[in-house]
């Protein structure tokens, strides 16, 4: 492997990010090894489990599915980013912590996300709307019991309008 | 000991408190392994084997260590001599078994099984240098099946006389076969599961560090138990226990895959010996599916003997487990726990339970939430077979078998005494809440309008083994001189809670707010010594721990108050953090005053009390006990595609005393989901050369949010004799929904008489059942 790297510079939680990377680094890892940010979490580097979703320029996307070269310009917010500097829980998170929608927490910084960006694209979502919406991100803890109720309580206090 | 203890007024305990681990694994700012550094970090990964079963000749690693960046390439010559010993406490050294091994050494006996250890400066550079290392396996017919394990010639290991790893042979019992000669019915099965597995969201891992100067070992591991790795590793090096340390930070799930290290684990801690250096590994996602333990896949002949009024008089079981080459525990078997909980919830008087374990050139087994679960698979399908057989309703025969709490103590047929379980109440509670009449009216109408539906219970009882390495557990509990509390304890929660509930435990006991206490975990240098959570023992067991110490910090709270407020210790109160005299509200003095006097003005202490404090204490927990619950699931079953849709599911669940109703519920949930999975979604396939084929999650399906119904619970509380009155309940739900599960879709397929004794139950094989059925399949409209 050659050890040519090359320069990326993109907006992670509202601070320029300026990189020198291997064009085989994925976004993950350089969140991860890069910039420190331990949030987002790699459950299978395959694109599956979704626990290493983030999001770009609003989108819920897999950050091990993507080159950290790709993202010239784009602005990331990772899971560090949506949560309040002030030590208080956002009304996504909130939701979670009192509907149980965590164990062991792996998997949680992705839920917390793929939630974000989609009552932020559908503020009021069905049932079924919410249940598809979260399909691509697997839990192995809950028995998707508590993050269904999660979602349905942050759903209705408004928090994507 | 547990006679002392006595609840303090219960505050916390029975409330769903939100938890304390919550808002740092929101916000990203959990500490799991993968996110821990050190100076100089250095990254391993394995070279692995892709065959199943092969001799392994031409090893040469000289182009890996030529990489740039590459620090060694070791190899079993440079690491198999360093494995001192390799056994855990729970087995012994004695478990048998095939001669460990750590790195594969002139053969390779399962795909996945490691060759060679990569040490380089990033995980990158690792996995390139790893393309670079050359060998080549002459392939051996590999052994695969039970079946091809029990008739092979090919042993998986040739230092074994056979391919059993272990075998539980059949007592004579002239008692039972009189029972089975004399039955008015005797029903017989052949049962069998598939090889599914934990898949913790995340994978094995761990920073073993190894200071050449002090000869000390760090570690912080993906695991459920600190002191076990640190027993395990100091076996391995051959050094003393306590120059081994162990940390467990956040921990992101196991289901029984992390509480004993295995050899990739070894290898790393055997690296980072040779190399003197920190050494990190992150098992990926295909490493995990193919080589982090694997469960389930096992066989059961089952029989049961009847009498005319539908009385369980006995049974026979003869179980064989597939454990695969290199199980991680002993020979891999859970047949002997099986053997001694399946009577289960019911009266029988007596139970033939053989057993098999068999090797094949497969990943070796790890223990899966509820191991023994098999026995609960195949119980109750007999008792629906058995139903069948005898014109019974399901529910009916389950009535007329259950043990009741007025039988209690009851001694089942296998020598188990059950004293506080409730099947009985269960039973009724799970038909009352699914509306069981109601449902069978509404599925004889769905039947004439040509819809299938099905319904289908199972009952069980959960055993918590409390002996051997699981018998006890400790607590130190320091009430610092502020008044503040911390408690320390051997436990390694990857989900389950305990930072929450060990605190409402221990802030009702001592008298203080939750937020005064503050729990620790996870540290083999700074907890006292334990087995580690797993095994469904926290709540019963760590929570009694906590408990008993809290008791005894109480008593010598109340000491020194006493001596301080002149007054009688059985006088006074403890209750938010301020003891007073009963009766006299203005006879007080705060926690902080007395902690302050025990450590910092000790010539105020009473005479006698030593200065201050702090408390260990441990908890010996009952050889076994038990909690019991009830599934309940409705299903509808598209006869033409197959496809199952669950309509409800219903847990009725007696775990005694609940110290967070919340936590408790989702731990139901949690098995019951890995029960749907296993029963729908998920099978860990291998062709017949032993080629894994579901090697990611593209190919091994976890249930999704799209998957799953909601769950609905009921609870029975019947409390435990135990301190607290709590009971595990950790494992039952992935004990018991896979029975429930393949009962109703039975019973949904009856007019085609479909057999349903095999899973998964994937559409392809529910249409294969249904076709295959005696049933009239012309009754199916199109």
């Amino acid at each position: 492997m050659t050890d040519a790297r090359v320069p990326v510079t993109f907006t992670v939680n509202g601070e320029p990010a300026r990189l020198t990377v291997e064009p085989r680094t994925t976004l993950a890892d350089a969140l991860r090894e890069e910039l420190d940010l331990t949030g987002t979490h790699l459950g299978c580097e395959h694109g599956v489990c979704g626990a290493c979703t983030v999001l770009v320029d609003g989108a819920a996307v897999r950050s091990c599915l993507l080159f950290a070269v790709q993202l010239e310009g784009a602005d990331v917010t990772t899971i560090e980013g949506l949560s309040p500097a002030d030590g208080s829980l956002n009304p996504v998170q909130e939701a979670f912590r009192n509907c149980h929608g965590l164990q062991c927490g792996f998997c949680t910084p992705g839920f917390v996300v793929s939630l974000t960006a989609l009552l932020a694209e559908n503020p009021a979502p069905t049932d079924d709307d919410l249940r598809q919406g979260l399909a691509g991100n697997l839990c192995r803890c809950t028995g998707y019991q508590g993050i269904v109720a999660a979602a349905r309580q942050a759903a209705g206090t408004g928090v994507g309008q | 000991m547990t006679g002392v203890v006595t609840p303090n007024a219960a505050r916390f305990v029975g409330q769903s408190v939100r938890r304390r681990e919550d808002p740092r694994l929101l916000t990203g700012r959990g500490r799991y392994v993968d996110d821990v550094t050190m100076p100089r970090l250095l990254h391993a990964h394995f070279v692995r084997s892709p065959v199943a079963r092969g001799t392994l000749t031409g090893l040469d690693v000289t182009a890996a260590r030529e990489l740039a960046g590459v620090t060694a390439v070791l190899t079993a010559a440079d690491v198999n001599h360093q494995a001192k010993s390799m056994w855990n406490s729970m087995m012994g050294p004695d478990a048998g078994g095939p001669p460990p091994r750590v790195l594969a050494d002139g053969d390779v006996r399962y795909v996945g099984e490691p060759i060679a250890i990569v040490v380089a400066s990033s995980r990158a550079v690792a996995e390139d240098a790893a393309d670079l290392v050359v060998f080549d396996i002459d392939p051996l017919p590999p052994v695969v099946t039970i079946e091809q394990a029990l008739a092979a010639d090919a042993r998986v290991h040739p230092e074994r006389a056979s391919n059993l790893s272990g075998e539980l042979p059949p007592a004579p019992q002239p008692e039972l076969d009189e029972l089975f000669d004399g039955a008015a019915h005797v029903v017989s099965e052949h049962f069998t599961q598939h090889r599914y597995v934990c898949v913790p969201m995340e994978t094995r891992g761990l920073v073993a560090s190894w200071d050449p100067w002090a000869q000390t070992l760090e570690v912080v591991a993906a695991t459920q138990t600190a002191h076990e790795s640190r027993a395990a590793w100091s076996r391995l090096l051959g050094v003393p226990e306590d120059s081994v340390h162990v940390v467990m930070g956040d921990v992101g799930g196991s289901f029984g895959q992390k509480m004993f290290p295995g050899r990739e684990e070894h290898g790393v801690v055997i690296a980072a010996k040779t190399l003197g250096r920190a050494i990190k590994w992150i098992e990926d996602r295909t490493e995990n599916l193919i080589a982090g333990g694997h469960a389930r896949e096992e066989t059961a002949d089952v029989s049961l003997a009847f009498d005319e009024s539908g009385a369980l008089l006995a049974g026979k079981v003869l179980h064989v487990e597939n454990v695969g080459a290199y199980p991680n525990l002993g020979d891999g078997m859970a047949a002997s726990a099986a053997a001694i909980v399946f009577p289960g919830p019911y009266r029988m008087q007596r139970v033939e339970y053989a057993a098999k374990g068999v090797y094949s050139n497969t990943c070796g087994h790890c223990a899966y939430r509820g191991p023994w679960m098999m026995e609960t698979v195949v119980r109750e399908q007999m008792m629906d077979l058995a139903a069948e057989r005898l014109g019974l309703d399901p529910l009916e025969l389950r009535r007329r078998n259950v043990v009741q709490l007025a039988d209690q103590p009851f001694t089942t047929a296998t020598g188990v005494v059950y004293e506080a379980v409730s099947p009985a109440e269960t039973l009724e509670q799970a038909a009352e809440l699914i509306g069981y009449d109601a449902f069978r009216e509404q599925q004889a109408a769905a039947r004439a309008a040509g819809r299938y539906l099905g319904i289908g219970l199972s009952l069980y009882i959960e055993p918590q083994m409390g002996f051997g390495i699981l018998a006890t557990e400790a607590a130190t509990i320091r009430v610092e001189p502020s008044g503040k509390v911390n408690v320390l304890m051997s436990t390694g929660s990857h989900g389950q809670s305990l930072e929450t509930t060990i605190v409402q435990v221990v802030a009702d006991e001592l008298g203080v707010a939750i937020e005064d206490v503050r729990f620790h975990q996870g540290d083999s240098a700074a907890t006292p010594y334990g087995p580690g959570t797993g095994g469904s023992r926290s709540a019963a067991i760590a929570s009694g721990a906590a408990m008993q110490a809290a008791h005894e910090t109480r008593d010598k709270i109340l000491q020194i108050a006493a001596h301080l407020l002149e007054a009688s210790p059985d006088d006074l109160e403890l209750a938010d953090s301020v003891v007073t005299v009963k009766g006299v509200p203005d006879a007080q003095v705060p926690l902080a005053t007395v902690a302050a006097v025990a450590y910092l003005n000790t010539d105020a202490m009473p005479p006698g009390v030593a200065p201050g404090l702090e408390v260990s204490s441990r908890y010996k927990a009952p050889f076994i006990m038990f909690s019991n619950a009830c599934h309940a699931a409705t299903v509808e079953v598209d006869t033409a595609t197959g496809a199952v849709t669950i309509l409800r599911y219903v847990v009725s669940e007696d775990c005694g005393n609940m110290i967070n109703p919340m936590v408790v519920e989702g731990q139901i949930a949690g098995g019951v989901v890995q029960g749907i999975g296993g029963v729908f979604y998920e099978h860990f396939e291998y062709d017949e050369s032993g080629n894994p084929l579901t090697t990611t999650f593209l190919d091994y399906h976890l249930p999704t949010a799209a998957d799953v119904p909601d769950l609905e619970y009921g609870h029975v509380v019947t409390p435990s004799p135990t301190p607290g009155g709590y009971k595990g309940m950790g494992e039952g739900g992935a004990i018991a929904a896979p029975a429930a599960l393949l009962n109703a879709v039975r019973d949904a397929l009856r007019p085609f008489n479909a057999k349903i004794t095999s899973q998964p139950l994937t559409p392809e094989a529910i249409i294969d059942a249904i076709e295959a059925g005696t049933g009239a399949s012309t009754e199916a409209p199109s």
